[in-house]
């Protein structure tokens, strides 16, 4: 049957189990958004801006594991999608990119609002297609699914030409497909993981580190019965948090630049780290000299290319985690490491992670915690980036898997909002809490529009603080205090959100943050919360840059009170 | 971790824009290319692309994984540590006058190497060899003065029944990189 490149786009969503796109539309894609109305199975968001679309997708991708797809018309449409795109590619997150394009006898000819968008996207999609026949549509739609989910995932970009949307073609959804040079690894090798399980079985002083590979391969599961049977304590990554329950005994938190002191002391003595689907990221990583310098790793990762990258390693093991895990897990003895384990709490007595003081002054670790208690930890919190996203991973406990989305490789500022957006459409069963910045927030405050058109219900904190948080901590740290373009001013953020009619409170004081976290909870819609909290509270710990992790920083001593940390084993 | 010379051969999808993919992959990550060198493989709608680089084997190790993450890439090895025949073709217009003509002919005759044009004032003469060999002729010819030379970057098979072909089993590339 024949059907136009338009349908043929649509149909084949509807084939893929697309429930939900965000996107926003222009000149070339009217005979897309002319033909959307055919397929009321598919729901469009229309965002304010398509960086916001592209977040959005994320983020519905991160919460439910399933594919996100935005889209965006040629030129600038298409250029802002870029941050997105690249957000999604550095932390394998599953999308869509779908981009307008001029005609196909206008291409290379500089027409009105043409860009070579897969040009641009080439190092930061996994791969990215031109459709110049709509005939095309069908096999390039069913590849393109297929690698945005499949091994490690990533974004893929399909430049649509405005008459190919307009064109017929024969129309029926591939079975199969050949993608010769695709190879996804699925179990590791059986030396390696002898070789691994011998490892395990003789270390004194183990530890996991778990990332976002993990959260992927849907592996908590696993990864807690193999931390349980090994007796290995388990540390994460920033994205890996949630992959193992933060209350477990065995769990030590986040490692890294701003992970505990146990965590990072844990990485120092340990002698056998293994590594389940992370890359040594730098910030994971401090100083690789001072990363792990007594241990043996086993690194195990979907991906071979990231074998090796970045610190050598003893037993590489390229496969899924799932599998691998499942696979050792009949391999290894039940094992005990009580002194190694009593070593850790001891640090954990001495470098604890407490630095909510008491006193009048709001500070946002106080408030995060707060919403932990407000939610039960049974939310899905998202965040932007800076000081608030480091708060926010090292004081709320996250004990689900997806339940923590936030913006790691890339680090992009803005994240917060379009992403939550997102969650809550792939969950709207479920509370989503945007913690931010006020700076952060201001990147893509437009979105507000978004929630109130489409209704979607995201409790949103502004920890405000007037600066640029993370930045002027550096320059309070490391520059002298000179703060150059970092003290911020801000808008009213109650106004603004009554402005775009979302109810909205201001909170100055301690005794205010329960209340409205409540009253933002039991409302039934999008709410905000302005914090105005401590203005200079750094994050600590902290490696500095060029540091080992080893040598991280301490918050100067003042009155502490310690936040309990819980245990459920 | 002293940098080498090492020759990648990959068989790509004939697809538009994957030599972009592969040159952006390079510039992306730092890699340096020495020679690329791209034609049609004894398979339809797949190329064979040789790639020089000069790295440490952990770079070039690197590179060919990066590489073989590339959708269009079918298969990348590195074939420097196997037995492989290695060769460049190069054009080489060098200044003659009727003087010493013959004695340009003599040294392309030495290098088994062909004239394919002769003007009144220049040879050109088409020489094919692994990279040496050229560069040694080169050397003899510059005296006379060289107005141009092309040369198409090295081409590489492995000798004997391991090859680098899609379809075959135990390509030698791999196996000569198993120690990770």
């Amino acid at each position: 049957m024949k059907k136009t490149g338009a349908q043929i786009v649509c149909e084949s969503m509807i084939n893929e189990g697309v429930e939900v796109m965000f996107g926003f539309p222009g000149g070339v894609l009217l005979p897309f958004y002319d033909t959307l109305p055919e397929y009321p199975q598919i729901r469009h968001i229309l965002v304010r801006h398509e960086q916001g679309a592209a977040h959005a997708a994320d983020g519905y991708a991160r919460a439910t594991g399933k594919v996100g797809v935005c889209m965006a018309t040629s030129g600038p449409g298409a250029t802002n999608l870029v941050t997105g795109i690249a957000n999604a590619y550095l932390d394998s997150v599953p999308m869509i990119a779908l981009t307008g394009q001029v005609a196909t006898p206008f291409i290379g000819k500089d027409a009105f609002q043409e860009i070579d968008i897969a040009g641009i996207t080439l190092p930061i999609t996994k791969h990215s297609y031109v459709a110049l026949n709509p005939g095309d549509l069908p096999k390039i739609m069913k590849e393109a699914f297929h690698i945005a989910q499949t091994g490690r995932p990533g974004p893929v970009l399909i430049d649509l030409p405005k008459d190919v949307l307009q064109e017929s073609a024969e129309f029926s959804y591939p079975e199969k497909f050949n993608l010769p040079g695709y190879k996804i690894p699925t179990r590791g090798h059986p030396t390696q993981l002898k070789n691994a399980a011998k490892l395990i079985s003789e270390a004194q002083k183990p530890v996991i580190i778990a990332g976002r590979g993990v959260v992927i391969s849907r592996a908590s599961e696993e990864l807690k019965q193999f931390a349980e049977t090994a007796q290995m304590p388990v540390i994460t990554t920033l994205l890996g948090i949630g992959s193992f329950p933060e209350s477990h005994v065995l769990s030590y938190g986040m490692a890294g630049m701003h992970g505990s002191g146990y965590a990072n002391k844990a990485l120092v003595d340990t002698d056998l780290l293994v590594a389940i689907g992370m890359r040594f990221d730098d910030r994971i990583t401090g100083e690789i000299k001072g990363f792990a310098p007594n241990a043996k790793i086993v690194h195990i990762d979907l991906d071979p290319a990231e074998i090796g990258k970045n610190v050598a390693v003893s037993v590489p093991i390229v496969g899924d985690v799932k599998a691998v895990l499942q696979a050792l897990l009949k391999m290894i003895e039940p094992k005990d490491h009580i002194d190694w384990i009593n070593q850790l709490d001891e640090w954990r007595k001495t470098h604890p992670m407490t630095d909510i003081r008491d006193g009048a002054e709001l500070l946002p670790q106080y408030i995060i915690s707060q919403i932990y208690e407000a939610t039960q930890g049974d939310s899905i919190v998202v965040t932007g980036v800076g000081q608030h996203q480091m708060w926010t991973a090292q004081h709320y406990i996250f004990n689900h898997s997806g339940n923590f989305i936030s913006s790691g490789g890339l680090g992009t500022m803005g994240f917060g909002l379009p992403a939550a957006m997102g969650a809550k459409i792939g969950h709207p069963e479920k509370t989503v809490w945007c913690i931010d910045g006020d700076g952060s927030l201001q990147m893509t405050l437009q979105e507000l529009a978004t929630l109130v058109q489409d209704d979607i219900a995201v409790k949103i904190a502004v920890l405000n603080n007037g600066y640029l948080g993370m930045v002027r901590q550096w320059q309070d740290l490391f520059y002298d205090k000179r703060y150059v373009a970092t003290p911020l001013s801000c808008p009213d953020f109650v106004k603004v959100a009554e402005a775009y009619c979302i109810p909205a409170l201001l909170v100055n004081t301690r005794e205010e943050v329960m209340p409205a976290i409540q009253q933002a909870m039991a409302h039934d819609g999008p709410f905000l919360i302005n914090f105005q909290v401590e203005p200079e509270e750094n994050v600590y710990p902290m490696v500095p840059p060029g540091a080992t992790v080893a040598e991280f920083i301490e918050q100067p001593k003042k009155e502490v009170s310690s936040w309990p940390r819980r245990s459920t084993l | 971790m002293a940098a080498t010379q090492h020759t990648l051969v990959s068989i790509v999808e004939d697809k538009p824009g994957v030599l972009n993919r592969i040159a952006s992959l390079f510039r992306r990550r730092g890699f340096n290319i020495d020679s690329i060198a791209v034609g049609h493989s004894e398979v339809a709608h797949l190329s064979r692309v040789t790639i020089v680089v000069n790295g440490s084997n952990a770079m070039v190790e690197q590179v060919r994984k990066q590489l073989d993450k590339l959708i269009d890439v079918v298969r990348v090895s590195d074939i420097t540590a196997n037995d492989i025949t290695v060769r460049e073709l190069a054009l080489i217009k060098v200044k003659a006058t009727s003087t010493n003509r013959s004695e340009i002919i003599e040294i392309a005759d030495i290098f088994r190497a062909n004239i394919v044009d002769v003007a009144s004032d220049s040879l050109t003469i088409e020489i094919t060899g692994d990279e040496d060999k050229i560069s040694s002729m080169m050397k003899l010819l510059k005296g006379f003065g060289i107005r141009e030379i092309a040369r198409t970057g090295r081409i590489a098979m492995v000798r004997g029944n391991l090859g680098t072909s899609p379809g075959e089993t135990g390509t030698a590339g791999r196996r000569a990189k198993k120690q990770t």
